[in-house]
């Protein structure tokens, strides 16, 4: 099953064709439009007219989240304001969310590429469609949305949490379709065992996951445990969130919808290019974006890339499960989390900066505890003065963070002192 | 009856904590009076009263420990049914808040000894010491020393 049988199934030289007119077009509008991309091609030496097709790309230089964060909110928009129809940020990680920002084409791009997606997993206009991905900044929720409603399914928007309901509505609306981060579908399935459902009973015939790294046995326990077929769909909000690419039926890597998001993979170190095959940071150009164009910009997330043909016929090249990043950013519940953020709360609460974040996957949930070093500061002799503290600080680390944590204190002392790479992070999970 | 300074600490809810800060004390030879601990998951509070408070604090915190002193009232109190409960009925009528306490006896001298963190310890002692009833049990304790 196909949602775009013409595009998925091109050829490699109909392919680069397309790409080619879409990257001369790109950079003649950004080289026009936005200030910041035309200075640095200026201090490259390069002119609209040296790219003269996709193969030139590599002469481009890279756009990182710091180019997002320099020109907060709207700087590096393409568009004016008024041609602008959504807004969306990814949770603030320093202080500033990353944001951006749609036209119309682009959200019609966005619900294209997400019906190709869950077309390819089998999604048809008969599907009940249950998208338990959080409503509201964060991509996830309307991109599957809109992906939905394009094919033509009934979409179920319950949004994430209050498992019992979700249950509930599945069983009572005959949800055959799950979309949410894996740790959720792992919970909602255990979920499911303590009250005494059972999913053979349920229509439930398919999931797709994303947002949060997951493995192959994680996959096989949440296909074993919710008697579905659990689908990897990949994306990141500085592009579009869901729907830069999705595996098919064959599970066996994402085919990227290269038409619209034109994928390298560099050494994050040199950033020299690599041949597919060789595990490295994704870059991403958007070929087609109007509002938040991006040329090659760094994903941070580490993968390989595979043009071989697909069994299921498409032709578009394959992604493998992202298996990590090349940057300090944790990925805790689908959040992102920099354990930079936690060292701001400390320092604003007159707080030493020692700390130390421990995840664990605990109920297929992932956990996470700050462990605190107690200073003389703040240090009172009375219990629940301590727990008022613990709770102030859990609070606003949950703000900030955008995720709930445990806040522990510990001694002073005991945490490693930060000399070059202070262990900032012991991640227990065991993906 | 006295404001005292009592010396308290930090330390983790794990196994060789408390061994260690007794190490830390044992070594500088200071003997300890009396001792409380206050525990929650996590972590807990040590709470000592010394002879030279000053003296256990500078120790502690040259050791690595978070230490802080912290006024609170020390009384000797005869050790017979209900005497305790006169005090705190003091404090209660003056609306004070008692935050924690430790008390235990000692049968040689048949008294006891309390030790009272209120939020604020100031008028908790007037209001004690002005008192006709707490003045003259205090009198029948006179002779006791609440270091021993």
């Amino acid at each position: 099953m196909y949602w775009n049988n013409h595009i998925e199934k091109l050829s490699r030289e109909e392919m680069t064709e397309i790409q080619s007119i879409s990257l001369r077009d790109l950079v003649q509008r950004v080289y026009t439009h936005v200030p910041s991309y035309r200075q640095k091609f200026q201090a490259a030496g390069l002119l609209p007219v040296d790219i003269r097709g996709i193969e030139d790309i590599h002469k481009l230089p890279f756009t990182t989240k710091q180019d997002l964060r320099d020109n907060y909110p709207y700087g590096l928009f393409a568009l004016p304001m008024s041609e602008i129809v959504r807004i969306h940020a990814s949770s603030g990680t320093t202080g500033k969310p990353t944001v951006v920002g749609y036209t119309k084409r682009d959200l019609n791009m966005w619900a294209e590429v997400m019906a190709r997606a869950l077309t390819s997993v089998g999604v048809t206009s008969k599907s009940f469609i249950q998208n338990a991905y959080g409503y509201g900044l964060f991509t996830g929720a309307l991109g599957v949305h809109y992906g939905a409603e394009l094919v033509g399914g009934s979409i179920i928007p319950t949004s994430v949490g209050n498992t019992a309901r979700q249950i509930t509505l599945m069983k009572d609306f005959g949800t055959s379709v799950l979309a949410c981060t894996p740790s959720y579908a792992l919970h909602i399935a255990e979920t499911m065992r303590e009250t005494g459902i059972d999913c053979r009973e349920l229509p439930l015939r398919v999931g797709i996951f994303g947002a949060e790294p997951w493995s192959e046995q994680m996959r096989q326990e949440i296909q074993r445990q919710l008697n579905i077929k659990a689908y990897d769909i990949y994306g990141l909000s500085e592009i579009i969130g869901p729907g830069v690419a999705c595996e098919c039926t064959e599970q066996d890597g994402m085919h990227i919808y290269e038409d619209h998001f034109y994928p390298e993979i560099i050494d994050p170190v040199t950033g020299e290019v690599l041949p597919d095959g060789e595990t490295g940071e994704l870059v991403i150009t958007t070929l087609t974006k109007e509002g938040l164009p991006l040329i090659r910009y760094r994903t941070r997330d580490l993968t390989v890339l595979n043009r071989e043909a697909c069994s299921c016929g498409r032709t578009l090249v394959r992604m493998q499960k992202v298996m990590g990043r090349s940057d300090d950013m944790l990925i805790i519940g689908g959040v992102n989390v920099f354990p930079s953020q936690v060292e701001s709360v400390l320092l604003d609460m007159g707080m030493a900066p020692h700390y130390q974040l421990i995840i664990e996957r605990i109920d297929n949930l992932d956990k996470l505890t700050i462990m605190v070093e107690i200073t003389e500061a703040v240090f009172t002799d009375e219990v629940r003065g301590l727990e008022t503290l613990e709770h102030k600080l859990q609070k606003k680390m949950s703000q900030l963070l955008g995720i709930s944590s445990k806040v522990k204190l510990v001694s002073n002392k005991t945490i490693e002192r930060s000399e070059g790479k202070a262990k900032r992070v012991i991640d227990k999970r065991k993906i | 009856m006295n404001v005292i300074q009592q010396i308290s600490t930090f330390v983790e809810n794990c196994p060789g904590a408390f061994r260690e800060i007794l190490q830390v004390i044992r070594s500088n030879d200071i003997n300890i009076k009396a001792l409380s601990i206050a525990d929650t998951a996590d972590f807990g509070i040590l709470r000592f009263i010394v002879t030279d408070p000053d003296i256990l604090g500078k120790i502690l915190r040259e050791a690595g420990f978070i230490v802080k002193k912290t006024p609170v009232l020390a009384i000797t109190i005869g050790d017979k049914p209900g005497t305790l409960l006169t005090y705190v009925d003091k404090l209660s009528d003056a609306d004070i808040n008692i935050e924690y306490i430790y008390a235990f006896t000692t049968a040689a001298e048949n008294v006891a000894k309390v030790v009272v963190k209120v939020d604020d310890v100031e008028r908790a002692m007037n209001i004690l010491r002005n008192d006709k009833d707490i003045k003259e049990a205090l009198q029948a304790n006179d002779t006791a020393d609440f270091y021993w």
